[in-house]
């Protein structure tokens, strides 16, 4: 399956290598580069290159290629799987994954692959099992493995490994016993010029923290499941109670893990909090256009917008914008042409706005295309498509956990044409 | 990582305080020397005695590999610390050796005794990677003791352990591909390991070691199937991709007969183009070859597997999900692969290099069946921040899915994309408005239309696109687009881009009859700058003129033979063929003017329009969801998906228990029977490490959680299936498993003594597990004709076996199971242990009560053959949930056709019901040849009353009343719960409800055996716990209504018993009151 593995950074230096079978030269990765080359931006590399003895599975997160070098047939996201699960792991070792973090760590990194896959074939991807056979550092740790000459690699097999819940690690112990849920739903717009909608869905996860003491069995159960229109799960959910019942029943892994992920569909009609008036014009005849956009808040069910970025591409006919902002401050970048404007709250007594003027290269013709505006924002303590959990109940064991339960509503691939 | 200072103390400052750290790159420091002797020192930290020194030199070593550095001298150094104490040092000398020792083989031979101690040591974690590493150093010669150690962890007892060894058979191979024949063996003996862990691993192997050899997957196929949910992400995916091959091997296409199947209306709707494809030919043979054939039924293991898979359709994991599309997409009914759309879509939401993969399946799949994502059409919407490949490919698939209804809004999308500023975005979609204009012909006005308008555009690229796509339009409507073709002709002095020239230059010459002044003027120009042009707009200049000299010989003969003359001296030898070629052809030269008379026929003949099609038509004959269907190419390694098979291969080599079940024409009845024994209920949490942790807990679990959840519920049934099966798999220890052989083959012959002697029934409830009533059944059906087996069997000639078998038999169902010892293995954390520990007292009463009947009431007359002019029907109840409707009485009806003719048309004929009783039918049987004899199944709704069911049994020619009258132990489903429960739910039905009988029992009847043997032939009850023994205890369902029906059985001193029902419905507790005392009684 998996031959080697190649992390390359942006300016294309291959900083870690890794053979699961016999050494592959680095100079495969000279295809990759062609390609990248081809591609001119990082998210254009196509995932999949064939050379003439292997193929390249490549991946790009936090400005990392991780290109896997295989040989052979293999359900390409198969690999592509295992290497978001990879930059997960890192992330999940070291809090951030990047090129600096991964040379400092390069050992530890070393140790987690050399256990995610043997042979090419994953072994044990579950952080709960990894982190039993390899202790992710820390500052205490470290201190503590120079003093005593102990190491950070577990000494046991991990009983998960075994058991009919391979997720959870045993002899879990916590002083406060808590399991927090975070239901954050993501709105996917597109809205056209007149500021209607052309499609909108929510899309959601509820993102768990537990920990709790022993094997707890937990039990989720929503207001309004039939909400929800497309689910997926940890392993960790009985998929047969969820059929039956519309409830969650799950022995949780040990830590933070992303119990669901749904999706509520287009045909619900999806409440859009935010709308953009905007009007962008450009002359033939002058070098300069006029740019205003006005943010302001729509189906809020009450609750303020915050954290609004406003982004936008301008065409590349545009120089330079001279641009005033009601609120918040602005950005232009000549190069890429991207504007941004970080807007903050919106007080709907005042609506943020920004006006003011592009220059256009003299002499050329107008941009024949407008510029697409994109947006985030957060509203809190919402969800969007009105899930509520109901209730949370523990089994299994005698103590009381404290329980939370938090709603956030963002932005996901919000779209406003133009 | 910081042991620098420690280490600074303890060698006294030598190294220096300046010593950089290990995560700096050694040849940064400039020159070799200090590269060798920064390698010194570390040989000189790798000898101490000092395992902190030790763990940092080898961190500095590993950082060194991670880097690509060569660190391939230190090797002596290193391998001499393979067996140092410290657990991370040893870990990280592992990672050096596996890394070095192909290069040097020698001194790597130093390190294999370590591993072979390893391989002994009691810790199955120091196993697991002594063989993990031992198989992983690539040195041929100790490929025999590799081979050595494999077999024996194939059987270690450890399921970690095995599971290595099931990752070391592909590096072996890898190493030695002599070995094949050994490592299949070991493949075949882990391929029946029962644990989750070891079955996707070692199901990769198989696909790396021996692909071809589908046969060793017959046996497993079934444990597979059910063990899928349970096995982790990666294994589900190689599983369910070997699945899909196997599949098709094995099974007949759903999609054959389909007319058929009941799922008809959706299947227009679905796949009609598929059927289109197909062809009229293989369509009419098809139906052609219908009365021969059975309509299709899909075979029960195809359906198990459809089932298994459908959950994890839910997965996380974005591979298992595309796996399971894939299967879907491959095997399943037309009517049913939609169900794969949801989840391929919300895919959309992932990574984009998840994206691209599974747009690019969605394209495949779009093609073929545009239905199903149909309603995703606006998920498939693009968004200026989607990189330009996914972009492309979204384009790719709204394409596909555009349909006369829909096409508006998909060119109203279309028009915004043109106006995005990534131009090859742009090019892609005007190609996609060609496609849709030449694929809905009501808009291809308007595409056209929209085209021309592009033409105007600023940006070349667009404007050369749309030239050639509006080209390849006109050329299927070229008479009423004179005004466009001279639009373009002007457009000749503006576009640069080649092909857009060439495009127009040969519109011009094609249709030169449409546009006849303008033509001239444009041979004219081009003329003008030909040694300018690109070669392929020469090619098409010449074209251009041959066909105007051909037409308009008049005013372009000169400017013809001026451009030839040209082209003659080109630089490009193409460019100098052609024109010659040209010449000869139109110029009539004085000898042979054979062809130039022909010429105007050559060139202006007219051409076929092209068709516009989706690049990823007909890559659907790559296994969706593979490498090679990404790159439409076969990729090394790839496994041709092979066709389905025209006449399915015996089923029967799966079957594990039943080894002499061959007959397999009854394949409905058999799907009737297995459908409960695989229920998919439990699906998450049913047995996994049966073999190795806690199987009675397991099992014990499972049925606490399906009688207090499932209560009250119709379906109850099927629970109480699952459990047998699981009971049968994983508590039934191995132990008895060479008893099983035996008890097989005596239990056939058991069956047809049973009926020899007339008795009703004769399957005994304790260890009756599904699979050994079926052997029962089907030696029913073996008997078609009931009077003429009589004869056959030569009288007294069997029986003395038959009996002294049938005692053994008895001998080993009374073995109380708590006998069996249920010994923890070592490795069972504690936990577990103690789980154990409380199960096991509470086990020996459940495990005879989950083992119901399942049929035991034997055949009954419906129609005697000289009534029926030798059609003869019989029935029995089958005692299995009806599929169609839970509170059905499900009975099996066998028909046989005793007379000269063919019986046609065999249906239910509209019955005279007494009110609430209904009937689901059987379908109709078309035809019955002389001799032959079916079975179909048939529901009746008794409405918890002994009322006859009658009806007319119609042939195409007669008409035959008949009924059936249940006996009051059918009209019920057996209930699993609890003696607590039991006795909660008996307080509740006292007084009316209660009848009490005493009797005596007879001699032959007081043991435990023969009671629940008796009790459960007579009524469809299971056996509910009991504390005491002499105290038997049944619950079961009425169908219909759902009331309880509990019945005590006392059994005290000589023989006198006393019998209580507790039901809410009292006429059903008298009857069955009495039928049981006589059935004990006689």
């Amino acid at each position: 399956m998996i031959h080697s593995l190649f992390l390359i950074n942006s300016s294309g230096d291959i900083f870690l290598e890794k053979h699961w079978k016999s050494v592959v030269s680095r100079s495969v990765c000279d295809y990759f580069f062609e390609a990248q080359e081809r591609a001119t931006e990082a998210e254009n590399v196509p995932p999949v290159i064939p050379t003439p003895h292997h193929y390249l599975l490549s991946v790009y997160r936090h400005k990392i290629f991780f290109v896997a070098v295989i040989q052979t047939e293999v359900p390409p996201l198969f690999v592509i799987e295992f290497l978001h699960r990879v930059v997960d792991t890192f992330q999940d070792y070291f809090g951030v994954c990047s090129e600096p973090v991964i040379k400092d760590n390069v050992v530890v990194v070393y140790e987690v692959l050399e256990e995610m896959l043997d042979n090419g074939f994953p072994l044990a991807t579950e952080s709960n099992i990894l982190k039993e056979l390899i202790k992710p550092p820390t500052i205490l740790r470290t201190v503590v493995n120079t003093i005593t000459g102990s190491t950070n690699v577990g000494d046991q097999l991990p009983t998960g490994q075994l058991s009919v819940v391979p997720w959870r690690r045993t002899g879990v112990k916590y002083t406060n016993n808590e399991a927090y849920f975070d239901v954050v739903e993501e709105i996917d717009a597109i809205i056209d010029k007149s500021g209607s909608t052309v499609t909108a869905e929510i899309q959601g996860v509820i993102d768990a923290c537990v920990k709790l003491t022993g094997m707890p069995d937990l039990t989720l159960s929503f207001m309004n499941p039939r909400l929800l229109d497309d689910v997926s799960f940890h392993p960790c959910v009985r998929f047969k109670r969820w059929e039956s019942e519309r409830i969650l029943s799950f022995i949780p892994p040990d830590g933070n893990f992303r119990l669901l992920a749904y999706h509520v569909s287009a045909q619900n009609l999806v409440a859009i909090p935010v709308y953009v008036k905007h009007s962008i014009s450009f002359r033939d005849s002058s070098s300069l256009g006029r740019f205003e956009i006005t943010v302001g808040p729509k189906q809020t069910m009450g609750k303020t917008i915050e954290g609004v970025i406003v982004t936008s591409q301008m065409p590349k006919g545009v120089l330079n914008m001279s641009l005033t902002p009601s609120q918040g401050t602005h950005t232009f970048d000549p190069v890429t042409k991207m504007l941004s404007w970080d807007v903050g709250k919106i007080n709907p007594q005042k609506l943020p706005s920004l006006k003011g003027t592009m220059g256009l290269q003299v002499g050329a013709s107008k941009p024949d295309e407008n510029p697409t505006i994109n947006l985030q924002f957060k509203i809190q303590q919402l969800a969007i498509s009105g899930l509520k959990v109901n209730r949370l109940d523990m089994y299994g064991e005698k103590y009381k956990p404290f329980k939370g339960i938090k709603y956030m509503t963002k932005a996901g691939k919000f779209q406003v044409r133009t | 990582m910081s042991a620098a200072p420690a280490y600074s103390e303890d060698k006294g400052g030598s190294a220096g305080p300046g010593e950089p750290e290990y995560g700096h790159d050694p040849a940064s420091g400039g020159i070799f020397s200090s590269d060798y002797k920064r390698h010194d020192d570390l040989k000189e930290m790798l000898d101490t005695n000092k395992d902190s020194l030790k763990l940092e030199a080898m961190k500095r070593i590993v950082a060194m590999i991670a880097r690509g550095k060569n660190a391939s001298d230190l090797f002596p150094a290193v391998v001499k610390n393979v067996a140092c104490k410290n657990i991370e040092v040893k870990k990280l000398v592992y990672v050096y050796l596996v890394r070095y020792a192909e290069e040097q083989q020698d001194l790597a031979l130093l390190s294999i005794s370590t591993f072979q101690r390893g391989l002994k040591d009691p810790n199955q974690l120091i196993r697991a990677s002594a063989l993990r590493v031992l198989s992983s150093i690539r040195v041929p010669i100790i490929v025999p003791i590799m081979m050595l150690a494999i077999k024996e962890a194939a059987s270690d007892m450890s399921p970690y352990v095995r599971k290595t060894a099931a990752h070391a058979i592909p590096k072996l191979y890898s190493l030695d591909s002599d070995q094949k024949d050994q490592l299949i063996e070991v493949i075949e003996k882990l391929l029946a390991d029962k644990t989750t862990l070891v079955a996707g691993s070692v199901v990769m192997a198989f696909e790396e070691v021996c692909p071809e050899r589908i046969d060793l997957i017959h046996k497993n196929y079934r444990k597979l199937c059910n063990l899928l949910i349970d096995v982790e992400e990666w294994g589900q995916v190689v599983i369910i991709s070997m699945l899909t091959r196997y599949a098709r091997t094995q099974f007949l296409s759903p999609t054959q007969n389909e007319s058929l199947l009941e799922e008809n209306p959706e299947k227009a709707f679905y796949g009609s183009e598929e059927d289109e494809a197909k062809g009229p030919g293989s369509e009419e043979a098809a139906t052609a070859a219908l009365p021969a054939r059975k309509p299709y039924v899909m075979d029960p293991d195809h359906r198990l597997l459809l089932r298994n898979t459908k959950p994890l359709l839910q997965s996380r994991s974005a591979a298992v999900v595309m796996a399971v599309a894939q299967l879907y997409f491959h095997l399943a009914p037309k009517a049913e692969v939609g169900v794969i759309a949801k989840a391929l879509v919300r895919l959309l939401r992932s990574h984009s290099e998840v994206q691209y993969v599974v747009l690019q399946n969605v394209a495949t799949m779009s093609i073929k069946r545009r239905g199903m994502f149909e309603p995703y059409l606006k998920s498939f919407y693009i968004r200026s921040t989607d990189p330009t490949q996914i972009k492309i490919l979204k384009l790719e698939v709204l394409t596909n899915l555009a349909n006369e209804t829909n096409i508006p809004t998909v060119l109203r999308e279309f028009q915004t994309y043109i106006r995005s500023m990534d131009k090859d975005f742009v090019a892609a979609t005007i190609q996609a408005i060609g496609r849709c204009a030449t694929n809905i012909g009501r808009v291809r006005d308007t595409c056209l239309n929209g085209l021309v308008q592009l033409l105007s555009n600023r940006d070349e690229l667009v404007v050369a696109e749309s030239v050639v796509v509006i080209k390849k339009l006109l050329q299927m409507q070229p008479a009423q687009h004179g005004e466009i073709i001279k639009h373009l002709a002007k457009l000749t002095d503006n576009i640069q881009v080649p092909m857009a020239r060439a495009s127009i230059l040969w519109l011009i010459g094609e249709y030169c009859e449409h546009v006849p002044k303008i033509a001239p003027d444009v041979l004219r120009k081009m003329a003008k700058s030909f040694t300018a042009e690109e070669d392929i707009v020469k090619l098409q200049v010449i074209n251009l003129a041959a066909k105007l000299y051909l037409t308009n010989s008049k005013q372009t003969k000169l400017l013809t033979q001026y451009v030839l003359s040209l082209a003659k001296y080109d630089q490009n030898y193409d460019i100098r063929d052609r024109a010659r070629f040209t010449r000869q052809l139109i110029v009539p030269s004085e000898q042979g003017g054979a062809l130039s008379r022909h010429a105007k026929k050559l060139f202006l003949a007219p051409k076929p329009a092209p068709i516009l099609e989706s690049s990823f038509k007909d890559r659907d004959h790559f296994q969706l969801g593979s490498l090679s269907h990404l790159l439409n190419a076969k990729a090394t390694g790839y496994q041709e998906l092979p066709d389905w098979p025209e006449e399915a291969p015996d089923p029967s080599v799966r079957n594990v228990e039943v080894p002499e079940w061959t007959k397999c024409s009854n394949r409905e009845k058999r799907k009737e029977k297995e459908k409960p024994f695989y229920s998919d209920s439990e699906g998450e949490s049913g047995p996994t490490e049966s073999a190795d942790s806690e199987p009675e807990s397991e099992s014990e679990s499972e049925s606490k959680s399906s009688s207090g959840s499932g209560s009250g519920e119709s379906s109850s049934e099927s629970d109480n299936e699952e459990e047998d099966e699981e009971k049968g798999g994983g508590s039934e220890s191995e132990q008895s498993e060479e008893e099983d052989e035996k008890k097989k083959k005596t239990k056939k012959k058991k069956a047809s003594e049973g009926h020899r002697e007339g008795s009703s029934s004769e399957e005994g409830s304790d260890s009756s597990s599904s699979s050994e009533s079926e052997v029962t059944s089907e030696s029913e059906e073996e008997q078609v004709e009931p009077a003429s087996w009589r004869k056959k069997t030569p009288p007294g000639s069997k029986s003395a076996p038959v009996a002294k078998e049938i005692s053994l038999l008895d001998l080993e169902d009374f073995t109380p199971p708590s006998v069996q010892p249920v010994s923890p293995p070592m490795v069972v954390s504690t936990s577990l242990a103690a789980d154990l520990e409380g199960l096991t007292l509470t086990d020996s009463s459940l495990v005879p009560s989950l083992l119901s009947p399942v049929s035991s009431i034997g055949r009954q007359e419906l129609l005697h053959r000289v009534a029926g002019e030798g059609l003869s029907v019989d029935y029995a109840f089958s005692r299995q949930p009806f599929s169609g409707d839970p509170h059905m009485v499900s009975l099996h009806i066998y028909f046989s056709n005793n007379s000269e003719t063919p019986i046609k048309g065999l249906h239910v004929g509209t019955p005279k019901l007494p009110a609430g009783i209904s009937i689901q039918e059987f379908p109709e049987i078309e035809s019955l040849a002389p001799g032959e004899s079916t079975t179909t199944v048939m529901g009746i709704n008794f409405c918890d009353s002994t009322q006859a069911a009658n009806f007319q049994l119609c042939t195409q020619t007669r008409q035959f009343y008949v009924s059936i009258q249940p006996p009051v132990g059918e009209l019920m489903a057996p209930v699993f719960m609890s003696e607590n429960e039991f006795k909660k739910e008996q307080g509740k039905l006292t007084g009316m409800n209660e009848i009490t009988e005493k009797l005596t029992l007879p001699d032959t009847c007081r043991s435990d055996h023969m009671v629940v043997q008796k009790v459960t032939a007579t009524a469809n009850l299971g056996r509910v716990p009991c504390g005491t023994s002499d105290e038997y205890r049944f619950a079961g369902r009425t169908l219909t209504s759902g009331s309880l029906v509990l019945l005590t059985l006392d059994a005290r001193a000589a023989g006198a018993a006393q019998l209580t029902v507790n039901s809410e419905k009292m006429v059903i507790g008298t009857m069955l009151v009495k039928d049981v005392i006589q059935a004990l009684t006689q």
